[in-house]
């Protein structure tokens, strides 16, 4: 039962690392490496808000969440649509895109240390042991994945349940054919891209309740989120929330009855064992 | 004023600054090189430990107009690399400071593995290396094989053995149990600690009842505090690095952990550490300390604080700092950039700085303060090997 909590909250601390790639690489078709870079970027301004204004992270979010959505917008508008334009077919955007954005990890990294130097950055919040089921845990940790659930869940209703969540996996599934049918694919990218932006920023935000975090730490979280991502099946929010508990869990029950040494190894057997025998991802159908 | 008007003056201005600094750059300057992390999972110890002290020590010596050479005071010029944390960087960085820039001295990188790394390219192009933030078991073969590599902040057996006697005299006053959780980080300078502090424990009768590692960058550590904590420890030992030093401790408070004796590594000396945990910070151990009442100790934590706009960390900065008033001293003592010399000279003397006098027997210095510990808000040296000023270990009484 233990394994199972703990796993749950860092499942959910996964998820919230992962939810924005997800938009961005499925429905926007940005394999976006400045993921890990964006998340860093929430938990800066979390971290500003909370020492220099005293404003609780998850307040914060308010501020964060807009903030990047704005930021990624034009991210997307000024600096990947010419190259959405130019591609002449999927593989090529997907060259184009991983070498933009790993340029783009650079920018940001050199942006923040020249804006906060390259110290660690910490504080504490919600320091608080809870009991659940008489074995305890960090409420930081709790919020962070109450609060993946809450976006998690919020996305969800939203891709499953309007019209523009309809339209926007419409585009995921064939930007061609969505276009045919009179969706503005332009216009539904640069929303996922934004939004997705929006998600990482308020992840990184939560997740700096708990975690240390400093300037050129990003690319760590971009490497989980490609991992869950592409192990949950790209554009497919369902398929990475699973994908990111189930690699909670078993990073934790290694941890806890091998051996904590073993958790990377257990979370990339899972990966390759993904990839040779799903490789279209947990929920993915095989591409025609 | 328009705008033309305004970029006039700036250019004038421009002008005169320049024909005020010109008499001074006329008059000689040394070159001096530094390559260490701005970028990479090395950037947030750099931030803390190295890169301030080269900024102080520099604005320092030029504000009082330089070293003093024998053909007149030399400012000095610094050019610095970023290494991105990447051993192979940064060789060829030490390797371009010392062929295309021509630097007269360069300063020792940041990290064991870095040391290591570029300790040939010092010793081929006969640099002095005063390596301050490397640590190893392997002191007096590399020390043999590199005519001019130094040695400040000790070997990994006295930190280990620091650790071994606070516990050994704790559990002899009957103050604690035998009972030790080790835990490190799977990396260079955690797996050298643990394999080191391992027998050291069992010789001296502790009994290790929990013993793991866990990956570096490791983002939940609860699995491993509640290991710990069910094994039912008298002391809790940490071989860590800076991020997982604050995650045990976070989990530690939130699981209750409440050893007596709580130590983690690298990192419980910084100052973000203390601003983090605040009160319940108070007696964690940790690696290395400094003696922060001396007079030569406060003037340093303040001109660091006032020039670099932050604190100094409470072990490895004052060192970094130290390393350079050594080459400072033995410049101008040769009274030129004569390497070998200079090289001659840090061998030959004794020198003051801010950690005390210092003295390298060969090439290494054999007294340094190897475990500290937060004590009412202040990070101070517990044990050293033969530095004055040592306070006594309190014992740690819950979290609060």
């Amino acid at each position: 039962m233990d394994i199972v909590i703990t796993g749950l909250l860092l499942g959910g601390t996964y998820a919230l690392i992962a939810m924005g790639l997800n938009l961005q690489y499925g429905v926007a078709r940005i394999m976006n490496l400045a993921t890990g870079e964006m998340l860093v970027a929430g938990a800066f301004a979390a971290f500003w808000c909370h020492t220099a204004g005293q404003v609780s992270p998850l307040l914060s979010l308010l501020l964060v969440a807009p903030l990047a959505f704005a930021g990624n917008w034009m991210v997307y508008r000024f600096m990947l649509r010419p190259l959405v334009r130019r591609a002449r077919d999927p593989g090529q955007l997907e060259v184009d895109s991983i070498l933009a954005t790993f340029g783009m990890a650079f920018i940001f990294v050199g942006i923040m240390l020249a804006g906060f130097g390259g110290d660690y950055f910490s504080y504490s919040y919600l320091v608080e042991p809870v009991d659940i089921f008489g074995a305890t845990y960090a409420l930081n940790r709790i919020v962070a994945c109450l609060a993946a659930a809450a976006i998690g869940g919020l996305l969800c209703l939203w891709l499953y349940g309007t019209r523009t969540g309809v339209a926007m996996r419409a585009v995921a599934v064939s930007p061609r054919s969505a276009g045919l049918v009179g969706i503005d694919v332009p216009a539904m990218s640069a929303l996922a891209f934004a939004l997705g932006g929006a998600v990482a920023a308020s992840g990184g935000a939560l997740i700096s309740t708990f975690l240390t975090m400093d300037a050129s730490v990003g690319v760590l979280f971009t490497m989980k989120a490609l991992v869950i991502v592409i192990m949950g099946g790209v554009g497919d929010m369902r398929g990475a929330i699973l994908a990111a508990v189930i690699l909670g869990i078993a990073e934790t029950a290694v941890a806890t009855l091998i051996d904590p040494g073993l958790t990377l190894a257990a979370a990339y057997l899972m990966f390759i064992a993904v990839l040779l025998f799903r490789p279209q991802g947990l929920f993915g159908r095989r591409a025609a | 004023m328009n705008r033309r008007t305004t970029l006039k003056m700036a250019a004038a201005a421009t002008l005169l600054g320049g024909l005020i600094a010109g008499p001074a750059s006329a008059a000689d300057t040394i070159k001096i090189g530094a390559v260490a992390a701005k970028t990479g999972p090395l950037a947030g110890g750099t931030a803390v430990t190295h890169w301030p002290n080269i900024q102080l020590w520099v604005e320092q010596v030029n504000a009082r107009g330089g070293l003093k050479l024998k053909s007149g005071m030399a400012k000095i010029e610094v050019i610095e690399y970023d290494d991105q944390t990447n051993p192979g960087e940064s060789i060829k960085a030490v390797q371009r400071l010392a062929t295309q820039d021509k630097v007269d001295f360069i300063v020792a990188p940041y990290g064991t593995g870095f040391n290591l790394a570029v300790a040939p390219i010092f010793a081929k192009y006969g640099y002095p290396q005063l390596a301050v933030t490397a640590i190893t078991d392997q002191i007096e073969t590399l020390t043999e094989r590199y005519d001019g590599l130094f040695f400040l902040l000790g070997s990994t057996e006295a930190f280990t053995q620091a650790v071994v006697d606070i516990l050994v005299d704790l559990n002899k006053a009957g103050k604690i149990g035998n009972k030790v959780a080790m835990v490190n980080v799977a990396d260079a300078f955690g797996i050298e600690l643990a394999n080191s502090a391992r027998p050291a424990f069992e010789a001296a009768g502790l009994e290790i009842v929990y013993d793991k590692s866990y990956p570096l960058g490791t983002q939940d550590l609860s699995p491993i505090v509640k290991g710990a904590k069910a094994a039912n420890p008298d002391a809790f030992i940490a071989w860590s690095y800076p991020p997982d030093t604050f995650g045990l401790t976070q989990e530690a408070i939130v699981q209750s952990l409440d050893t007596k004796v709580f130590y983690t590594a690298v990192a419980t000396s910084f100052p973000a550490y203390g601003g983090k945990f605040g009160s319940k910070a108070n007696n964690v151990l940790g690696a290395g300390g400094i003696d922060p009442d001396t007079p030569e100790m406060q003037a340093y934590l303040k001109a660091h604080k006032e020039v670099t706009g932050k604190a100094a960390d409470g072990w490895a900065s004052a060192t970094v700092y130290a390393s350079l008033q050594i080459l400072e001293q033995a410049i101008e003592g040769v009274g030129s950039t004569d390497r070998a010399a200079v090289t001659a000279y840090i061998k030959s003397h004794t020198f003051k700085t801010v950690m005390g006098d210092v003295t390298f027997k060969n090439q290494n210095n054999e007294v340094f303060w190897t475990a500290g510990q937060w004590q009412d808000g202040r990070y101070l040296g517990v044990a050293s090997t033969g530095r004055p000023g040592a306070k006594p270990v309190q014992l740690k009484s819950g979290w609060n």
